[in-house]
């Protein structure tokens, strides 16, 4: 663990302690001393502070080390650079940093040179990092082909190179929530108090009452960012007036929506601003005692949650007494153990209660009897990490962040078939089309966007015609899709809209904690429909019926999973296939009547043919046909007959000569 | 003592809150978590055997059987799906001739599919014994899968 030279004593006079803790700490860091007057120990601070915020001394090489930069070879990257240094006998600091949220152009390494600006180079990889470094150390022209921009203002000299911030992807963004998200080492205390952190928490300990802690939340108009929306304040305040002495926060890092990594690269990247927003929730409720419920499957996260929680308890920013008041409060992890339905308040409590995770009715509410029947709030990770920012420059300025009626800022994963992938934080209610086409950069080089699913398995998908929908809380629903955690997968022509629903229905059904009866055997019954419709129904006749009778009453089926399942899970189940029934009919219509895929996805439905030209009537197809649906006798061309085949692709795989291909061709059936 | 019972000597309450990270534990040092384990659990916890299999069984992350050499995740999340995951995972299937079990029958591999793993920015994506590969397509997966066969044969670790 890391030592923290901020929060080191200037001289013997200064006594903060974990155990005797100094209520203007956060406050000394920057003005330090306040409680004596010495020259010298306001200038080791100042020079400690200038350290931190520049992240070190000499030259610094941060390097782009998230999940998604990891996966572009940051680790074998940083060794590189590790060999090169030591090779060529240069003296530089490398420092591991979060993800920028430009996951498509990772790996970044941004280099600062003494008396230079931090310059911001992307598209490394293990391949070409020895060029990179050829070109930055040895040959010195910091203005290469891996350059994207600079970070911060710089001199005259350097007005050449955009600033980072007003390149494309950027230009569009807010940045709250990702403020220093790939900016700011997150292994350190240091680097996060260098750059404000903590400073929300100091004042809402020290000068504010929880019931103002919770106005000024609720004034700020912050909504839940986990996906339903219910304001923050107006939980908080619920928990701040249920008398009770032992009270319970929870932060909701299950991020388990497929298509969301907001919350693991917040955690990966700023660690220390999701504890601060902890801290302060956990004064404004009286909450004595804290969980991080993150999924297992964010093993990094959880490392630097870790190490940032131990940091914090070592200068007693968590602990007892936090900076000199009478509020006392820690911080424990749970590892989910992978569970959907865990995304629900009632669920996670079971959970860490060491149960199924299994919702229960609502009320009681969590926030009036929670985890061991004691008031709880739960919060998502994104939610918490803009509490500091509303305490720290107050309500109105949080407020005013957002798009007309709606406060603060979203992020969104922006992923799919789309050129620009990665994290984008915007105002809430900027245009759908903002983020898919001024900031995702639009379709993939000839190929057409068809929809974009926002909200994961509860969301829905939206089509072309309407990407100029503004994405607030209440237009998105009308549409039928949700905000949902932020998740927004792009798709193009070549994905097919009925797919989708059953593999949201599939995810659904095998999520489905078996509890109330209309999710669990709605949402199998629904998968079966959906699955049957991406098959050509081959030799019964049964099936041929089933497929029709299942369509007829798929939307009824879906209402009742809609209105009569426990939790938001069944709530909300249905979303996916009833939006893609309202805006994408006509491929039901296909799949149905036609028994064809106009996406050409569903290989049940794709059709064979064998290519006579170079058939050389082996039977090797025909022994590998699992339904009887080739014909041909030996050393005779052979042929598929289309109403028996399954479209397993089993004779492809067979065909030594490779004659057998799926063609696109439209064939009506009677 | 074998590792079960270091795992439960090791903590000092051992309360029905504990159940879970005690599986976990157990798993993470074993690859899975096998009945002998789970009725040393129950006995520990001071709960019904039937209700650590209950809770095990509810959650995707514990496995009952044993875990081949290498650990192959494939990730089934919406990107990855639009990116043609499905091609993955059936390709992993035919080409290590996987049991329904997941385990192909050397027991060298294990594939599990997982509804996502976070990663979506870079989709398809896999996670090869804890390591995160993106931008997959079938061609990259063999080669990937060549490497870890290479570095089975040599010793060598050809894919760090």
């Amino acid at each position: 663990m890391r030592e923290s030279n901020l929060v080191a004593a200037c001289c013997n006079r200064c006594t903060h302690a974990p155990i005797t803790p100094c209520r203007d700490l956060i406050r000394c860091l920057s003005e330090g001393p306040i409680c004596h007057h010495d020259e010298g120990c306001a200038q080791k601070r100042k020079e400690n502070l200038a350290h931190a915020r520049r992240g070190g001394a000499g030259t610094l090489i941060f390097v782009g080390a998230g999940t998604c930069g990891r996966a572009n070879g940051a680790n074998k990257v940083i060794a590189e650079i590790h060999a090169f240094l030591k090779e060529h006998a240069i003296a530089a600091e490398v420092v591991e940093v979060g993800c920028v949220g430009y996951c498509q152009r990772e790996v970044f390494v941004d280099i600062q040179k003494v008396g230079g600006p931090r310059l911001s180079y992307c598209d490394i990889n293990p391949g070409n990092i020895g060029e990179f470094l050829d070109a930055v150390f040895t040959q010195v022209k910091p203005r290469n082909r891996f350059l994207f921009g600079r970070h911060g203002q710089a001199g005259a000299e350097w007005a050449d190179v955009p600033e980072v911030a007003t390149t494309p992807f950027f230009k569009q963004q807010v940045k709250v929530v990702l403020r220093n998200a790939g900016l700011i080492d997150p292994g350190a205390l240091d680097s996060a108090l260098a750059v404000g952190a903590f400073r929300a928490a100091s004042r809402a300990v020290g000068s504010m009452t929880p019931e103002e802690v919770c106005n000024e939340v609720l004034a700020s108009g912050l909504r839940g960012r986990g996906g339903a929306g219910f304001p923050t304040g107006q939980k908080w305040n619920i928990a701040r007036q249920t008398p009770r002495a032992q009270k319970y926060l929870i932060c909701n890092a299950d991020e388990g929506d497929p298509g969301a990594f907001m919350d693991r690269a917040v955690l990966e990247s700023d660690p220390f601003f999701v504890l601060e927003g902890m801290i302060i929730a956990a004064y404004a409720i009286g909450a004595s005692k804290g969980y991080i419920y993150c999924r297992a499957e964010y093993p990094l996260a959880i490392e630097r949650l870790a190490d940032a929680i131990a940091q914090c308890r070592r200068v007693g920013l968590l602990g007892n007494n936090i900076l000199g008041s009478l509020f006392s409060f820690d911080i424990t992890i749970k590892q989910g153990a992978g569970a959907f339905v865990c995304g629900e308040e009632t669920a996670i409590l079971a959970s860490i209660e060491g149960g199924r995770g299994m919702p229960r009715p609502r009320p009681p509410y969590p926030a009036v009897s929670g985890l061991h029947g004691k008031p709880t709030v739960l919060n998502n990770v994104e939610t918490l990490a803009n509490v500091p920012v509303i305490v720290d420059r107050g309500a109105e300025y949080f407020q005013n962040l957002g798009l007309g009626k709606a406060a603060g800022t979203k992020v969104f994963a922006l992923s799919g078939t789309i050129q620009n992938t990665g994290l984008v934080e915007v105002p809430v209610g900027v245009p759908l089309k903002t983020i898919i086409y001024d900031i995702g950069g639009g379709a993939l080089p000839g190929h057409e966007i068809k929809a974009v699913q926002i909200g994961g398995p509860s969301g829905g998908c939206i089509p072309r015609e309407h990407l100029d929908v503004a994405t607030d809380y209440g237009t998105l629903i009308e549409l039928g899709a949700m905000m949902g955690s932020g998740g927004m997968v792009v798709m193009d022509e070549r994905t097919c809209m009925v797919a989708i629903a059953r593999f949201f229905m599939e995810f659904i059904r095998n999520e489905s904690c078996g509890k109330c009866t209309p999710c669990r055997e709605g949402t199998t019954r629904l998968s079966e429909i959906l699955t049957s419709l991406t098959e050509r129904p081959v030799g019964d006749e049964e099936k041929r019926l089933e497929r029709i009778r299942g369509v007829l009453h798929m939307r009824e089926l879906a209402s009742t999973v809609k209105e009569a399942s426990l939790c938001g899970l069944g709530q909300t189940a249905a979303n996916p296939v009833l939006s893609t029934l309202r805006f994408f009919r006509d491929e039901y219509e296909a799949h149905v009547i036609d028994q064809r895929c106009p996406a050409g996805e569903c290989q049940g439905l794709a059709i064979y043919a064998v290519d006579n030209a170079t058939c050389v009537g082996c039977l090797l197809c025909k022994k590998a046909c699992p339904s009887n649906a080739i014909v041909g006798e030996r050393k005779q061309a052979h042929y598929i007959l289309v109403d028996r085949c399954i479209g397993c692709g089993s004779c492809v795989s067979a065909c030594p000569k490779h004659s057998i291909h799926v063609i696109q061709e439209e064939r009506a059936y009677a | 003592m074998c590792d079960v019972d270091q795992i439960i000597a090791g903590h000092e309450e051992l309360g029905k809150e504990h159940l879970i990270p005690l599986l976990q534990e157990i798993q993470a040092k074993e690859g899975y978590v096998s009945e002998t384990a789970m009725s040393k659990v129950a006995t520990a916890v001071g709960i019904p055997e039937s209700r650590v299999y209950g809770v095990a069984t509810f959650y995707n992350q514990f496995r009952f059987i044993p875990k081949g050499t290498h650990v192959i995740e494939v990730c089934r999340g919406t990107a990855c799906h639009v990116k043609q995951s499905l091609k993955l995972a059936q390709h992993l299937t035919r080409k290590l001739s996987l049991k329904p079990n997941g385990n192909s029958p050397d027991n060298k591999f294990t594939v599990i599919t997982v509804a996502c793993l976070g990663a979506c920015s870079i989709a398809p994506v896999i996670k090869l014994d804890g390591e995160f590969y993106g931008h997959l397509d079938v061609e990259k997966l063999d080669h990937l899968l060549d490497e870890v066969a290479q570095e089975a044969k040599g010793g060598s670790d050809a894919r760090k």
